[in-house]
Formats: structure tokens, C-alpha cells, sequence
């Protein structure tokens, strides 16, 4: 049976499965947006914080996926939480690196002059950070968010290590029963919604930087 | 101590240092009258550029004060007292996603003026600083060099500041622009009359933009001097700088020959 035939016999579990893949990567980075850009602005304020919070966010890289997904699994009070939400949990985690990287790059690469125009015209940390700072970072952090969101497509196909679904039900299915069509059911899919997440927040970084 | 009659801005045994090695400003105790064109005049690294960020506190004494109004820099909220003083540097540092417009109506924007007045505000600026209002809608990108500044000079007027700072503010035009440009600053000087406080260290443009001209070396003050009497130092800095700038016209004087 090929990969194709397959797709035409469960549409539903397909499109389910994407689905959930989807909801585990889209919530994940959406998360790592809200703590991560915080934490990188933060970083351009406080340069003392750097090597603890990129170091930090660095660790979080180095643990390889799988062992991470099932250390959350052992932890008291998070084994009892939903699969998806320890998924979630860390997909987040490996999407912060980038975010707080990018952020503070983004921030620190904004041209001197301009920040001290700004600072000796009087406005505020608060005008300097909304009305200059982050809107000229704007493009170099999306550059981080777009990395975050294409890593996280990869990274959640183990998800379905601990049961939280997504298309990596396929292809640790497929693995199981040495199946090629199996995980490439998995496979493809999970590379298109790389592939878009890639092209989608690439479009919107171009239109940015543009402006 | 009493306040001497018509200082704006005073300087009272300021240092400042990045640490007790690195000073880049000793006891300097200077005066800027009201109405006035201070220029502080010296090579790179003599404290110039220090002590003008003294003034807007983007830089605090480390010994001494610097008082504005009479009040001293660390005594005024920070914010307060950037708005009432006009800051123009070299680079200009336009922000690059506005347009020329909402760059030199920022300041009227955040102290809450009405769009309408902004607007009109930004047409006077644009045309006292000689560009034509329609560049209003323009971004810095599409301007030269010399525009910029013009519209450098524009921001730091918006909210008519009776203090203007000018950090070499001509220094990376081209000799014929900067020409126009400070003429016409000198133009605009006389009418406005803010006491203004400009670096450079360009001799020629001391002596045509200044009232006084003070003259820093290596973080110390060597001397305040008024144009003609800079012009006629027999013996110190002065007198070396005059006649480096003598020996510069001569040459191209002597070229010129056939």
C-alpha cells in the first residue's frame, strides 16, 4: 500500500493528526514568543543576566528530545497532566533558545545613533523600547520565531512518544512495524507544515524588514 | 553661591570619569549665557563630546555639577529635562521606519500635542530648516545627507527647547553642504536666539558659528575665548591651533598659484 493510497483511505486520521501536530508546535512557539521576548529584552537591559539565561535556554538544547520527553513523564505533578500539554512544555523549551537570542541581538544590533537620538530627545526606556527598539529588531526576531517554529514542526513528531499524538504517531507506528509507507505518512506531512511555516513567517520577516 | 546673572548653563568642577584611571573631564567650570552659541572646540578625545552629554544627562558628573537653570542635572527628572533641550549629533540618528513627518513631530507626539498642531508644527519646521514640507511623507532613506541633518536640526526644534546641542552636527557633510549649512544655522541662530552649545573641531566653524569659543584639551578647559580673540593668541593652544589653520590656508593659497 503507498503512502498516497493511504492518505485517500483515513483523510480524517491524517488531518487529525496534522492537526494536533500543529496545536502542540503553534502553542509551544506562541509561548516561547511570550516568555522568550520578555527574557531577550530584559537581556539588553541587564547584561549581567546574559550567560545565565542563554546559558539556561542553551542547556535546554543540549538534552536530547526524547530523554526530555520522558523526563517530564517522571516528574510528581506533571505525569499527571495532560499528554499534550508535557509535549507543549517541551517544545517551549527548545523554542526559547532562538527567541532569546534573536530578541537580544535584534535589540542590540539597532544602530547606536539611534537609540542616543532617542535617549537625548527625552523619550522614556518604555517610548525608546515600543516606538524605536523593538520595531527595528522586528525583522531579526521573527528570524528567531521562524527557526523556533520550523524546529518545533521536527521535534514534535516525538511527541507521540508519550502518547500526545501528532504525526510522529505515524511514523514511530511505521518504525514499530518496519513500515516505509507508515512513516512516510508521517514524514510528509510534518515536512509541508515545516515547509510553510518556513515560507508563511518568512513572508511576514520580508514585509517587516522592508518597512 | 549666587547664580552669575544669565547663565543657563553652568558647570561647576564637573569630572567625570569611567573610573579613577579614566578621566575624561577635570574640574571644568564653564558658563553658557543665555542666548548665546558656546562652542567647544577640540581634537578627538578631549571631552568635547562629555561634556555636552553632561548638559542632557545622558551622562552624569562624577565631581561637581552641572546645573541647567539654574537647577542641577541630577536634581531634574531625566526625561523633563532631555525635552527642553534640543540634541542634534553627527550620525543625526533618524528613525529609520518613520517618516521625516512623525521624526520631527515625535517629541510634540509624546508630550500629548493634537495631531493638527503636530502637523503644522512639523510644516514650519521643515520649511525654517529649508526643506519643502511635501518631503514630510518621505522616509530618512530617501534623503541626502545633508537633508537628514535638516531634518536633524528640524527634530530638535520641535518642541522649541530654549537649549540646543549640537554634536559636530556638519561634521560628515561634504565642504560645500556644510557651508550652506552653517550659514544658514547661523541664520537661524539669530532669529530663534536659544542658547545653543555646539562641538566641533573645526577651527573655520568655531570661529563662524561661535560667540566663545572654549577650548578643551585632553578632558581640561585651556581657555574660553571670544572669536577675535582667539584669532589674535600669541602663545598656548590657541595660538597653536591659528597658526595650523594659518599654514592650511596658505598651502591652498600657494596652490592656487600658478
Amino acid at each position: 500500500m503507498s503512502v498516497l493510497d493511504y492518505f485517500l483511505r483515513h483523510p480524517n486520521e491524517v488531518l487529525e493528526l496534522t492537526l494536533e501536530h500543529l496545536w502542540m508546535v503553534g502553542v509551544s512557539t506562541l509561548l516561547a514568543v511570550a516568555v522568550g521576548l520578555p527574557l531577550g529584552v530584559l537581556l539588553t537591559r541587564r547584561p549581567g543576566w546574559k550567560r545565565a539565561v542563554l546559558g539556561g535556554a542553551n542547556v535546554a538544547q543540549t538534552i536530547p528530545s526524547l530523554a526530555l520527553f520522558g523526563f517530564l513523564l517522571t516528574l510528581p505533578w506533571l505525569r499527571q497532566q495532560r499528554a499534550d500539554y508535557l509535549a507543549i512544555l517541551a517544545l517551549t523549551l527548545y523554542a526559547l533558545l532562538p527567541v532569546i537570542r534573536n530578541t537580544h541581538a535584534g535589540i542590540a544590533g539597532v544602530d547606536p545613533a539611534v537609540v542616543e537620538a532617542g535617549r537625548g530627545m527625552g523619550l522614556t526606556g518604555r517610548q525608546l523600547l515600543f516606538q524605536v527598539e523593538l520595531p527595528l529588531a522586528m525583522g531579526v526576531i521573527l528570524a528567531g520565531v521562524r527557526v523556533a517554529a520550523v524546529i518545533g514542526v521536527g521535534l514534535a513528531t516525538i511527541a507521540a512518544a508519550i502518547g500526545a499524538g501528532g504525526l510522529g504517531e505515524y511514523i514511530f507506528r511505521g518504525v514499530a512495524m518496519v513500515n516505509d509507507q507508515l512513516i512516510l505518512a508521517g514524514v510528509i506531512p510534518a515536512a509541508l507544515l515545516a515547509l510553510a511555516a518556513d515560507f508563511g513567517l518568512g513572508l511576514v520577516e520580508k514585509r517587516l524588514r522592508a518597512a | 553661591m549666587s547664580e552669575p546673572a544669565n547663565a543657563v548653563i553652568e558647570f561647576r568642577n564637573v569630572s567625570y570619569g569611567l573610573d579613577s584611571e579614566r578621566v575624561l573631564l577635570r574640574e571644568l567650570s564653564l558658563e553658557v549665557r543665555r542666548g548665546e552659541t558656546l562652542v567647544l572646540l577640540g581634537r578627538s578625545g578631549s571631552g568635547k563630546t562629555t561634556t555636552l552629554k553632561l548638559v542632557n544627562r545622558l551622562l552624569e558628573p562624577t565631581a561637581g555639577e552641572v546645573r541647567v537653570e539654574g537647577r542641577a542635572t541630577t536634581d531634574w527628572d531625566a526625561i523633563r529635562l532631555r525635552r527642553r533641550i534640543g540634541y542634534v549629533i553627527q550620525e543625526v540618528g533618524l528613525f529609520p521606519h518613520f517618516t521625516v513627518e512623525r521624526n520631527v513631530g515625535l517629541v510634540p507626539a509624546v508630550e500629548g500635542w493634537p495631531a493638527d498642531r503636530i502637523r503644522a508644527r512639523v510644516r514650519e519646521l521643515l520649511e525654517l530648516v529649508g526643506l519643502d514640507p511635501a518631503w514630510g511623507a518621505r522616509t530618512p532613506r530617501e534623503l541626502s545627507g545633508g537633508q537628514r541633518q535638516r531634518v536633524g536640526v528640524a527634530r530638535a526644534l520641535a518642541a522649541d527647547p530654549p537649549i540646543l546641542l549640537l554634536d559636530e552636527p556638519f561634521g560628515a557633510l561634504d565642504p560645500l553642504t556644510r557651508a550652506d549649512l552653517q550659514r544658514e544655522f547661523r541664520a537661524l541662530e539669530q532669529r530663534l536666539g536659544k542658547t545653543v552649545v555646539f562641538v566641533t573641531h573645526d577651527l573655520r566653524e568655531a570661529l563662524a558659528l561661535g560667540s566663545r569659543i572654549a577650548l578643551l584639551e585632553a578632558g581640561r578647559l585651556e581657555g574660553v575665548f571670544t572669536p577675535a580673540e582667539f584669532l589674535s593668541a600669541r602663545q598656548g593652544l590657541a595660538a597653536d591651533y591659528v597658526a595650523a589653520f594659518r599654514t592650511a590656508e596658505q598651502s591652498t593659497s600657494l596652490r592656487g598659484e600658478p
